[in-house]
């Protein structure tokens, strides 16, 4: 017998699936960053020039993606590794996919038959905001706002499912 | 007493997070090694001697189960203690991990208390 999660899941209502997207994302920078997401924050006027995405794919595909402005990177990478803000370099990227990679399996393995059943790909940073994204999705997506030390985050899901 | 340990994530950022988790929750490391694939690691065992490696699963070239499965075949790694860290939480990794020969398991994210609590019981009274 199918979970109410795995059958909102078929018929692509996903709307109850934001506030654990919400608390995948808190969990990690809590639990890795030491630090507590507040929000939700107001991004609009602000540059989110770093976008972290992990693809999604099996029972449930689609891409998961944190996009935060490059001070906001910096300094999660400097709470993550403990080295002082100005020593943060080639490093944050590969943090910013770390932490999108965990917040997409916290996520996943929040939800029944998901943690099983879907698999997640290797992680991709982009920097820069002169791009737009055209994901295979074919929902509105979910969107989830909030603020690392003042500075605004969004996480985002985009399904496909 | 002071282990040796081997981290291997395809990740160099985590590999650091690994390591600075445990020294932070009192785990006395000796000397870490790093390798970014289960291959590398294998290379790394067949000129070193560790008392711990802790594993990421997703990996390319050899991931993680497919690395400790060979471990019985590396003189160096024949007795050592695999703890597995990764994203990949289902019971069915879990089981996966355990039956190839790991002896623990941690999910990531974690903090550094509860890195040490699966590895301190592996380790035998080494930490």
């Amino acid at each position: 017998m199918k979970s109410a999660n795995e059958r909102n899941a078929a018929d692509g209502n996903h709307e109850h699936w934001i506030p654990l997207l919400e608390v995948a994302a808190r969990e990690v920078f809590e639990l890795m960053l030491s630090c507590q997401l507040t929000g939700p924050s107001v991004a609009e006027g602000t540059d989110l020039d770093v976008t972290a995405m992990v693809g999604l794919a099996g029972q449930l595909c689609g891409v998961l993606s944190i996009r935060c402005e490059g001070k906001a990177a910096a300094l999660m990478t400097s709470k993550m590794l403990g080295v002082e803000l100005h020593k943060v370099g080639r490093e944050m990227p590969d943090a910013l996919g770390e932490i999108a990679n965990m917040v997409a399996g916290n996520f996943k393995n929040k939800i029944s038959g998901l943690s099983e059943g879907c698999m997640l790909s290797p992680p991709t940073v982009v920097t820069g905001n002169d791009y737009s994204m055209h994901a295979q999705a074919d929902t509105s997506g979910l969107e989830v706002r909030l603020q690392f030390e003042s500075m605004p985050m969004i996480v985002s899901l985009q399904i496909q499912s | 007493m002071s282990i040796r340990a081997l981290i291997v994530d395809d990740s160099s950022v985590m590999r650091k997070i690994v390591e600075r988790s445990l020294r932070q929750a009192g785990v006395d490391l000796a000397k870490v090694f790093e390798a970014g694939d289960g291959a590398q690691a294998l290379s790394v065992l067949a000129e070193n001697q560790v008392d711990l490696i802790l594993c990421d699963i997703n990996m390319p070239v050899m991931d993680g189960l497919e690395f400790i499965k060979q471990l019985p075949g590396v003189t160096n790694a024949k007795d050592v203690p695999v703890v597995m860290i990764t994203t990949e939480g289902s019971e069915s990794h879990v089981v996966q991990a355990l039956s190839c020969g790991a002896r623990g398991y941690i999910r990531k994210p974690f903090t550094p208390e509860q890195a040490k609590e699966h590895v301190v019981p592996v380790l035998g009274g080494k930490s």
